[in-house]
């Protein structure tokens, strides 16, 4: 079986479970951790946006 | 400037305190942290290590195989080789059973060879981790 996903859906699934174990190694206690790995998530995501305009907008 | 240090008294753990559970993590993502009875830690880092690592597979990512050449050839792919044996059992389990793709142009597997990479990068943010707490410089 291939699984065959878009750009966009490899790099948000890789972003969440990147970030799920940054949240996890990272931080001491359960609220640290769910909080910095929702604003690892978020800074991924603007990351995959602004790269994305980047792109777009530098090829024209 | 005065630089204050913060000296503990406390022995530094012996090598046989933390090699265990840091080796454990290494063979099965999560397990040093279970042996160290942080279960829920440990379950998490074993489902998010081994779903990365299934879908890595999945998309029929290529494992790096070391090469020498020029610098940037020799570190990228021994770096590589070195990040997927990171994941420990997963990795060799794919091995043995005999799994083979080559480097094939494409972004799905391309992709693919990134969360194999990355699963065993995160494994190794995961025995880091283990090691910290095992020597008590972390709860």
């Amino acid at each position: 079986m291939k699984l065959s996903l878009t750009h966009f859906e490899a790099t948000l699934i890789l972003a969440l479970f990147i970030s799920v174990v940054l949240g996890i190694v990272t931080k001491k206690t359960d609220k640290e951790r769910m909080t910095y790995g929702l604003s690892c998530f978020g800074r991924f995501v603007a990351t995959i946006f602004g790269l994305a305009w980047l792109m777009k907008l530098g090829h024209g | 400037m005065a630089e204050t240090f913060n000296i503990s008294n406390e022995p530094p753990v012996p090598v046989t305190g933390w090699l265990p559970a840091v080796a454990l993590s290494w063979i099965i993502p999560g397990g040093g942290h279970f042996l160290l009875k942080q279960h829920y830690r440990g379950a998490l880092l074993l489902g998010t290590i081994t779903l990365t690592f299934v879908l890595g597979l999945m998309m029929r990512g290529a494992f790096f195989e070391p090469q020498t050449g020029d610098l940037l050839t020799t570190l990228i792919y021994w770096g590589g080789y070195i990040a997927d044996m990171c994941s420990g059992v997963l990795y060799f389990l794919a091995v043995w059973m005999g799994y083979t793709q080559q480097d094939v142009a494409g972004h799905v597997h391309d992709y693919g060879t990134k969360f194999l990479v990355g699963a065993g990068l995160m494994n190794v943010l995961a025995m880091v981790d283990v090691f910290e707490i095992a020597t008590r410089k972390k709860s």
